[in-house]
């Protein structure tokens, strides 16, 4: 297998991982983390794609690398915005999260 | 041999997502977080992107990061032993996302060769704009459009982040508390660094039109060195409501808009650079916009207004 590929097998892996800890995870924070994880999965398919179509003296395509830049700062955006939601959230209620609610929940305050 | 680094590269990759996501403390998976962003800016470079490796090490990993420490040290207090889900669930949810990516995996690893590539265009193409890093000349010429409604996209990010804090803080101060005693080799590194981030932030700027590099990567350097001086309380954070900090914000999306609008008179289209000055144009706006994405991340990082301007 050519190192290509396992860069492709490990960005399907991390996309993967990250979607089962935002399936399972119950604590918000974790989540974000999560899916930044998935994040990071996707990007890394779009470099494999990126440098199976090196060409014209580039060692990978232009275009997907900058969509990656982009989606790199978006995502960032989203995952502040996110946090910012989630600490106003713990602010209100003593205990964020997203598990069964079992009325449970203590007042931590 | 070659193959051997990419191998143990890719496995360490996995062993950190795992402990990201398996770990019990929170503190611990934002720190492996990092880790991770680093080594997959490592595998960036070796898939030959040497921009995004730049980008993914300074925004994924080291401004995401940040964030997320600041995130996961406020609710430590709440992070307590949450029930974890039902074993029924984690099969479901785990079969699921196996699944998912021996699918993806298979598409991956089937896709069609040769590969479809751009390249050829954009090299063909790049000499009109005076530019020599291909990366920017997508960013900036072949889909200016985009980068644009990305800058914009920060700004009403921003926006949502402050629109959170309470009406009476409103263009108030960020609750971010210096994290050291004033004498600690931290407020010391705060003193040290930025002169030298700086330079670094305004040479990748700079050096974008030709090199790896570019207004993000700059940007974000700006920023990672704005956020040591605020961590180590050399200077607190701005208020929120200051006009002058807003303009900043302002100024490269506006800038970048503006020279996009003059395309019209000057080229015949939104976001067309005149022949001959599409390279000073760029490195205008660039210039603007690194100004604009440092202090924008910088203050998605340190979150909404806590306490009113004047107390």
């Amino acid at each position: 297998m050519t190192s290509t590929g396992i860069f492709a097998l490990t960005a399907t892996s991390l996309v993967g991982l990250g979607l089962f800890s935002v399936m399972t995870n119950p604590q918000p924070l974790r989540k974000i983390i999560a899916f930044n994880v998935i994040g990071n999965g996707v990007f890394l398919l779009f470099g494999v794609v990126a440098h199976r179509g090196a060409a014209a003296g580039l060692g990978a395509d232009p275009v997907p690398q900058a969509l990656v830049i982009t989606g790199i700062v978006v995502a960032f955006s989203a995952t502040a915005l996110a946090v910012a939601l989630l600490l106003r959230l713990a602010k209100q209620t003593p205990l964020p999260t997203l598990g069964t609610d079992d009325g449970s929940d203590g007042d931590l305050a | 041999m070659a193959l051997a680094f990419d191998t143990g590269l890719a496995l360490l990759v996995l062993v950190l997502a795992a402990w990201t996501i398996w770990v019990q403390d929170t503190f611990s998976a934002v720190l492996a977080f990092v880790v991770l962003g680093l080594l997959v800016a490592l595998i960036w470079v070796r898939l030959q992107s040497v921009d995004v490796a730049l980008t993914e090490a300074a925004i994924g990993s080291g401004v995401t990061g940040a964030l997320l420490l600041t995130a996961a040290a406020f609710l430590r207090p709440t992070e307590r032993a949450v029930a974890p889900l039902g074993a029924a669930w984690c099969t479901a949810a785990g079969s699921l996302s196996a699944i998912i990516t021996v699918g993806l995996g298979a598409i991956a690893l089937l896709l069609p060769d040769p590969a479809p590539t751009l390249a050829p265009l954009a090299v063909a193409s790049l000499p009109q704009s005076g530019l020599g890093n291909p990366v920017t000349g997508v960013l900036f010429v072949y889909r200016a459009l985009d980068t644009l409604l990305e800058k914009v996209v920060l700004v009403l990010a921003l926006v949502g982040v402050w629109s959170l804090a309470a009406d009476h803080v409103w263009g108030g101060i960020p609750a971010l508390r210096p994290a050291t005693r004033p004498d600690s080799t931290l407020t010391f590194l705060a003193q040290l660094l930025p002169p030298v981030g700086l330079m670094l932030g305004i040479y990748m700027c700079w050096t974008g039109a030709d090199h790896p590099g570019g207004a993000f990567q700059g940007g974000a350097l700006l920023t990672a060195m704005w956020l040591l001086v605020m961590l180590a309380g050399v200077r607190a954070a701005p208020a929120t409501g200051l006009l002058s900090l807003r303009l900043l914000l302002i100024v490269g999306p506006t800038i970048f808009l503006v020279i996009g609008l003059a395309g019209f008179a000057l080229a015949g289209a939104f976001l067309a650079y005149p022949a001959g000055y599409a390279k000073a144009l760029i490195i205008v706006a660039e210039a603007a916009l690194t100004l604009s994405i440092g202090v924008t991340l910088g203050l998605l990082a340190v979150g909404p207004a806590e306490r009113a301007r004047n107390s």
